[in-house]
């Protein structure tokens, strides 16, 4: 028997983002809430991804424990091979977190400068105020800035870091439509520099056309992940419902664009992932088709009826 | 990467904000014009054998500087409220750089209140040897040392709209018993309690305008205590705030 070597302390380190078994619980009025419940997620470096969820899915709370801000109850986080503390030591993370405001008495250029003086590799701080349109504001103390100003400069203080992985948290909660629009518009020109982006959304457009991949969170778990398209066609169900007495619900079903049929008295209730085409023939095959209303599922619909059949202890989870 | 980008930016902010210069700054000296000016010509303050001028110069500087190396600290408090320093805790920045940062620009702060005191001393008559000022004046900068340690803990320990009155009542206990506002002579409970202070020790540092020694070991004993326990509260107070996030 002679020396069987064993170390592997020479192994690279692991590529991207490794979350394992991650729990949370926090202790609240009525008892624990259980905000996270066991979550698994491996990401590949340069992918975006985004955590969709409803409010209460435990979006934040995992994204606060990926960022090293709170410490799990169990299971674990790995940024590029290292701890989340690490990774943050090592400038390799950028964050737009969905709460806190900006210090005061400092101007906006200023407080970039700041910012990115504290990173390894900081992109240049023209090149941030360009990027995110705050050049024309650059003189201006932080203070006097709108709602929406100081969204983008929070912004620009995630970009300046020039970061391996950005971490965005409802980064467009509080914008209006246009400014959304430039939002995401910054985003792509940004990530085409191969950052890694995870960022949490409740809106399923933004995740469908931003993400390459979305993470579908309810009830502090991970219900569903796939590329977008695929995760759309699952939630983004319409309800299409029309007083029809005589026709059957086999042939209904049996329509382009339809998922399934109900019948209720004299209504007939449809689920489409295309309501539109879903509509179209509908009313060639049967014109006499009235009182016609189409709702989209929200995102909470479509989560009960992803998680419908999901344990009881559900009810729980949803009071955070 | 570099904290002293961060350091001078912490400094440039502070001397923006214009509560701080208040109390720091203007307060101590109108006060000082207040209450020395009329007493010009009063060689021995209360059998303290310090003149007037002097010794509330002296007071003064130890009230204005130790506002400020404890609001230096204490403007952690406002950082915590708004969530600021959760956005600095992704970021390479030590919280060694951070706190000492907050400490170095209440120094600064305290450097300025020294040197408008001093003038406005001089104006009313006060005189010592240069050798002896800048003696005074590094006693006066080891006393601060248990109050840069209070104001990081006070700024751990309260919110924003608690901090003022927190703030403003701990420092004026501080300077009334350790004898800013009249001097400290005799004997008795209040002379004891004072002399376990640091700011009786503050303002004490005067004593060296005179010739005298001004602390002997009692002094030095106490402002070392209030050193390590005040340095023990503020990382106490630090561990219990970020466990919490």
């Amino acid at each position: 028997m002679t020396t069987t070597t064993i170390t592997q302390t020479d192994a690279p380190p692991e590529a991207g983002i490794t979350i394992t078994g991650l729990e949370k619980t926090f202790r609240g009025p009525g008892g624990p809430v259980r905000a996270v419940r066991g979550v698994d997620l491996h990401i590949t470096p340069g992918e975006t991804v985004a955590l969709l969820g409803p409010n209460g899915a435990g979006k934040t709370t995992t994204i606060d424990m990926m960022l090293g801000l709170l410490p799990p109850d169990a299971g674990g986080v790995s940024l590029f091979g290292m701890t989340p503390q690490a990774a943050v030591a090592a400038g390799a993370i950028g964050a737009m977190l969905q709460t806190g405001q900006l210090i005061m008495d400092l101007t906006v250029r200023e407080i970039i400068v700041v910012m990115g003086s504290l990173y390894p590799h900081p992109l240049p701080v023209d090149e941030v105020l360009d990027l995110t349109g705050m050049a024309p504001l650059a003189r201006r103390r932080t203070q006097k800035l709108s709602g929406g100003q100081s969204q983008r400069l929070r912004f620009a203080l995630a970009l300046v870091a020039n970061p391996d992985l950005l971490v965005l948290d409802e980064p467009t909660v509080a914008m209006d439509v246009e400014a959304r629009r430039s939002f995401w518009a910054t985003m792509r020109r940004f990530t085409a520099r191969g950052t890694t982006v995870v960022f949490a959304t409740h809106y399923l457009e933004e995740a469908d056309e931003f993400a390459d991949r979305v993470v579908l969170m309810a009830h502090g778990r991970i219900v569903a992940d796939g590329p977008s398209t695929e995760i759309k066609a699952r939630v983004g169900m319409r309800t299409i419902r029309a007083t029809l007495p005589e026709a059957s619900t086999a042939a209904l079903e049996a329509l382009p664009g339809v998922a399934s049929a109900d019948r209720r008295g004299a209504a007939v209730v449809l689920t489409s992932a295309d309501s539109d085409r879903a509509l179209r023939a509908l009313l060639r095959a049967h014109p006499q088709a009235r009182d016609i209303e189409i709702t989209g599922a929200g995102l909470e619909e479509a989560f009960l009826e992803i998680t419908g059949q999901d344990d009881p202890e559900d009810e729980e989870a949803v009071a955070a | 990467m570099s904290t002293a980008t961060y350091a001078r930016y912490e400094v440039l902010r502070t001397f923006r904000n214009k509560r701080f210069f208040i109390f720091s700054l203007i307060f101590p000296v109108t006060m000082y014009l207040l209450i020395a000016g009329p007493n010009k010509g009063e060689g021995d303050l209360a059998g303290s054998g310090i003149s007037a001028p002097l010794y509330y110069m002296v007071g003064l500087i130890g009230f204005g500087t130790m506002v400020a190396v404890t609001a230096g600290g204490a403007r952690i408090a406002a950082e915590r409220t708004v969530g600021w320093n959760r956005q600095l805790r992704l970021t390479p920045l030590m919280t060694r750089s951070y706190l000492s940062a907050k400490v170095m620009t209440g120094y600064l702060m305290a450097g300025v209140s020294i040197v408008v005191l001093s003038v406005a001393g001089v104006g009313l008559g006060v005189r010592m040897p240069v050798g002896r000022w800048l003696e005074m004046v590094a006693l006066i900068l080891v006393a601060l040392i248990p109050f840069a340690g209070m104001g990081i803990a006070i700024g751990h320990l309260f919110t924003t709209d608690s901090l003022g009155p927190a703030l403003g009542g701990i420092t004026s206990i501080f300077a009334f018993l350790g004898g800013t506002w009249f001097p400290i002579t005799g004997s008795g409970f209040f002379v004891d309690l004072a002399h376990a202070l640091p700011s009786y020790w503050l303002v004490q540092a005067g004593h060296v305008g005179i010739g005298g020694s001004a602390w002997g070991a009692e002094g030095w004993l106490v402002v070392t205590g209030w050193s390590i326990a005040m340095a023990v509260a503020a990382a106490w107070a630090y561990r219990r705030d970020t466990k919490r996030v």
